[in-house]
């Protein structure tokens, strides 16, 4: 088949971002061609001030470089600038008669900077901020001349005024405005922020209007700028002036050649102008009546218009929620959404003038709305991503403002803060990924995403305890362009566009029953999908299909498939179940007579009251299981493993309810529980707390009246304390209680959340709600859970009785 | 370099099993002078061999999860190409991959 011609006008961020994700999803479909007006290939535009403050170099900042375009099979034409589009006879013709047919156009000509229309501003010397050649006339400048001055108090123009001042030259920033940065920040943030650049040496003129630009005569002729002066008649020196007073879309191309424009190239939500075979992104266009100048919208608009190129037809651009960073060392400030607030939104306020920490979060209908950060931005991500999920924060509320605890909790000496951390200070303790890896690799390979991250060093990629921290660099390397992972419409996995919860509603209603059948009708991309999507749609059928779904073990983790724990040297550990942390003369008797007859070599008591049994070699299980005699701990799986328990009334003097008596019907009516990931219990005997119950999945606490129920507490990686559910009085509630808890969890949860993780997302109301309010529906939940958990039978009996041999089998060669 | 590769030693072909006693998605662990080699069946029913080692932290990679023409190894995740023993990019390291042919639904692979 012959291929279709797709040329694209604009080699920049937007353009070639589009055609990467088009190589990513239908590398054969297009002969491209791309054209660049510029001399140089497609660079990260939103580093050039970094380049500006001598702080990287081009070579930095390159994204694609002339290879990759070759490498694609990409024709890239620089240097030349498309003059016309003849959208009859489907071609584009450059400056220079270079023509170029297409069958789909991408137009992604970016934006010009405005030039304000006042006398002189065409004289040597009076430059805009855009690119790479502005950004060398500048450092040039720099070096031969004195005085600056920045016309425009916005984001471009601070980072331009503050490399020039890095750069030696005395700078002044003129600002038509009351307070800088006036669509990013509020009043109070503005003046901080102004403070801290004084300080650093820059003079700031405000509420002033440029009227002219001075400039000596050269004999009749325009020579260079001498000083700029203002409405009310002052003057400032100036050798160059810049001016950073906005951005207009460049639509010039597109409207000679009759597409709509309006304030920028008109498309609908699959980025396609009015002529359906042109498309256009980025900068240049206009959606839903918005201009976007910056960077991270532009991707979302590549994706979606990839998408549509490649002929998958799926996904939407429905808008950006826009957060800033602003990319001067030594200045932390973040903003995002709305905030300057109205009579119906709410205000919360940190407001520390001396400490320099400015916080404003602002709330509507128990949503947070919009941000404006000073002095510490260490949640910027975290308040943006419940901004943009629209997340309802009234149960967080009363700490909103003081942040997510858990940033930074384990495994990194309790660093909550990236830009205070040396380039060699470790990151992430997993993986041992210390900082300075992780900001080379964004510069080097042109990083965006967290998972592009995770994937080229493996920060965060473990136990993802680290993730914030991650996070935090990934921003403060690339500012605003980093937008933090959608957690709310992530697909499963690489194998499919459907997230967790469509794959769960799509197989109860068609009743698909088995991996493949879900596979084939939700349009799987990959054969037999991969180690991360198996295991859960197993999981998922498991849990929909009690009694009647075959498990398939080669879609489980090895531990599951071979019921017990694979450890670094290819032996596995093995834990028998004791019920409630109790155990018998008997027991522990065969136990010592196993440990001898297969020499296991280490024995040691875990954390949930049970006994491991550690280097047991795979071919040896089932008649270690045979002679032990006991039931599966279950300590290798997404599942019930153990309920701990305190001593309780029986012996204690101050128990006041029969603890360890409560633990072991918890665990027997629960045992052979599979789940989205493991589940612990507790059961303490008075609320002196001894089982430790404040950090378990379902932790239960003694007291004389009854028992109090707590749920999702966590002690691993983040540690979080359980919430309290409710109090019941008598035992069998308490069963009913912690079993509808759990069947809910098992039946919404996704695959490898515990659950802390599931809470948080649902909120603690609706499970009181579910649970606790609704007794027609706890009492469902239970039954369900009973009814699945009679279906399970003890794996290791099974096996011990010659289920599954061959898995355990060696082979001669 | 003749334009002919010609193996050092000839290889001898060895039975190891029967194609289905290999689970489909799956693998077996054969012991051999080598060291344990492990053997894939994948879902097109192509059998492969590598030495059942992990170029990561040695892992045995016959107990990890297969799918397509990969398996991912059950200590920390990496992705090992069957075909080749080649790890997927961007990690890097390549186990020792051995050769197999089937004949009337039997599996022989080529040793040494």
């Amino acid at each position: 088949m012959k291929k279709l011609k797709l040329v694209l006008v604009g080699n920049g961020m937007a353009g070639v971002r589009a055609l990467e994700e088009l190589l990513k999803i239908a590398p054969d479909l297009y002969d491209i061609t791309v054209f660049g007006a510029e001399p140089h290939a497609n660079y990260n535009r939103i580093l050039l001030s970094p380049v500006l403050a001598g702080e990287m170099t081009l070579k930095d900042i390159m994204l694609n470089d002339v290879d990759w375009y070759a490498t694609n099979g990409i024709t890239l034409h620089l240097n030349k600038k498309i003059a016309k589009i003849d959208r009859v006879a489907r071609k584009v013709i450059a400056a220079d008669g270079t023509e170029a047919p297409y069958d789909r156009l991408l137009l992604a000509t970016g934006s010009n900077p405005f030039m304000l229309p006042v006398p002189g501003a065409k004289l040597d010397g009076v430059i805009t901020y855009r690119d790479i050649q502005d950004t060398n006339a500048m450092i040039d400048s720099a070096a031969r001349f004195k005085n600056a001055v920045v016309i425009g108090g916005g984001l471009l123009g601070l980072e331009a005024a503050n490399g020039l001042k890095l750069r030696g030259m005395n700078v002044t920033v003129v600002h038509l405005m009351e307070w800088l940065m006036e669509r990013q920040l509020d009043r109070s943030a503005a003046g901080m922020l102004q403070k801290t650049l004084e300080a650093k040496g820059l003079a700031f003129k405000l509420k002033t209007q440029t009227a002219e630009i001075v400039g000596s005569d050269d004999g009749g002729k325009a020579g260079r700028v001498t000083a700029v002066r203002f409405k009310d008649g002052a003057e400032v020196a100036a050798d160059l002036v810049v001016m950073a007073v906005g951005i207009r879309p460049n639509t010039d191309l597109a409207e000679a050649a009759g597409l709509y424009c309006n304030r920028g190239i008109v498309v609908n939500d699959t980025m396609q102008t009015y002529d359906p075979r042109v498309y256009a992104v980025g900068e240049c266009v206009a959606h839903r009546g918005l201009a976007y100048g910056l960077v991270a919208p532009l991707f979302d608009m590549a994706k979606v218009c990839a998408n549509h190129l490649g002929n998958f037809g799926i996904g939407r651009y429905q808008g950006s929620t826009l957060s800033t960073k602003l990319k001067v060392t030594g200045v932390d400030l973040f903003s995002a959404g709305d905030f300057t607030g109205n009579p119906d939104t709410e205000e919360i306020l940190f407001n520390d003038a001396i400490g320099g920490v400015y916080k404003k979060l602002l709330v509507k209908d128990n949503k947070l709305i919009g941000c404006v950060l000073y002095g510490d931005t260490v949640d910027g991500s975290w308040y943006f991503q419940m901004l943009r999920d629209k997340q309802d924060i009234h149960e967080i509320r009363d700490h909103l403002m003081f942040g997510q605890s858990h940033l930074g909790n384990a495994g990194h000496q309790g660093q909550n803060k990236a830009a205070s951390m040396a380039d060699t200070a470790e990151v992430c303790g997993c993986n041992g990924v210390c900082k300075g890896t992780i900001v080379k690799a964004i510069k080097e390979q042109g990083l965006f995403t967290l998972d592009d991250v995770r994937k080229q060093t493996k920060a965060s990629s473990s136990c993802g305890s680290c993730t914030g921290l991650v996070e935090q660099i990934l921003s403060s390397t690339v500012g605003g362009a980093y937008q933090p992972a959608e957690a709310k419409n992530k697909p499963m996995c690489a194998c499919t566009e459907h997230t967790h919860e469509e794959v769960r509603k799509v197989l109860l209603e068609q009743k698909l029953k088995t991996i493949p059948a879900i596979m084939a009708f939700m349009e799987w991309i990959t054969p037999n999908g991969c180690a991360s999507c198996r295991p859960a749609l197993n999981y998922y059928l498991l849990c929909a299909w009690p009694h009647e779904y075959t498990d398939d073990k080669q879609s489980r983790f090895i531990n599951e498939r071979a019921h017990a724990n694979i450890q670094k040297d290819g032996t596995f550990s093995v834990i028998p179940r004791m019920w409630g942390g109790s155990t018998s003369s008997s027991e522990l008797r065969r136990i010592a007579d196993v440990v001898d007859k297969y020499k296991i070599p280490t024995v040691k008591v875990t954390g949930g009251q049970r006994i491991d049994l550690l280097g047991v070699k795979k071919e040896d299980l089932p008649g270690v299981w045979r002679d032990l005699d006991m039931p599966s701990g279950h300590a290798y799986a997404k599942a019930l493993r153990t309920v701990k328990t305190c001593v309780g009334s029986e012996w204690c003097r101050f128990g006041v309810q029969d603890s360890t008596q409560m633990g072991i019907d918890l665990e027997k009516d629960l045992w052979r529980m599979y789940a989205p990931h493991k589940v612990k219990l507790a059961v303490s005997g008075c609320p002196r707390n001894c089982a430790e119950s404040g950090i378990k999945d379902v932790g239960v606490i003694g007291v004389e009246s009854g028992w109090e129920i707590y749920i999702a507490g966590n002690g691993g990686i983040k540690t979080e304390v359980a919430q309290f559910l409710c109090k019941l009085k008598t035992s069998a509630e308490v069963l009913e209680y912690a079993g509808a808890f759990l069947q809910l969890y098992r039946e919404e949860a996704r695959y490898l959340d515990r659950t802390v993780h599931y809470v948080a997302r649902v909120g603690i109301d609706y499970v009181k709600q579910r649970i606790v309010d609704d007794a027609a529906n706890r009492a469902a939940l239970y039954a369900r859970l009973r009814d699945a958990v009679s279906g399970e039978k003890d794996p290791w009996q099974e096996r011990a009785a010659g289920t599954d041999a061959r898995e355990f089998e060696l082979l001669e060669a | 370099m003749s334009a002919v590769m010609k193996p050092a030693t000839a290889v001898t072909w060895t039975r190891i099993c029967r194609v289905d006693e290999i689970p489909q998605l799956g693998a077996r662990v054969v012991k051999s002078a080598h060291g344990n080699i492990a053997v894939f069946r994948n879902g097109e029913d192509e059998v492969f061999a590598l030495l059942d080692k992990c170029p990561h932290k040695g892992g045995p990679l016959s107990q990890g999860i297969v799918f397509g023409r990969k398996v991912a190894c059950p200590l920390h995740g990496w992705n090992i190409g069957l075909d080749d023993g080649a790890a997927v990019a961007p990690d890097h390291g390549c186990t020792r991959s051995f050769a197999v042919k089937l004949v009337d639904g039997a599996v022989f692979i080529g040793l040494n």
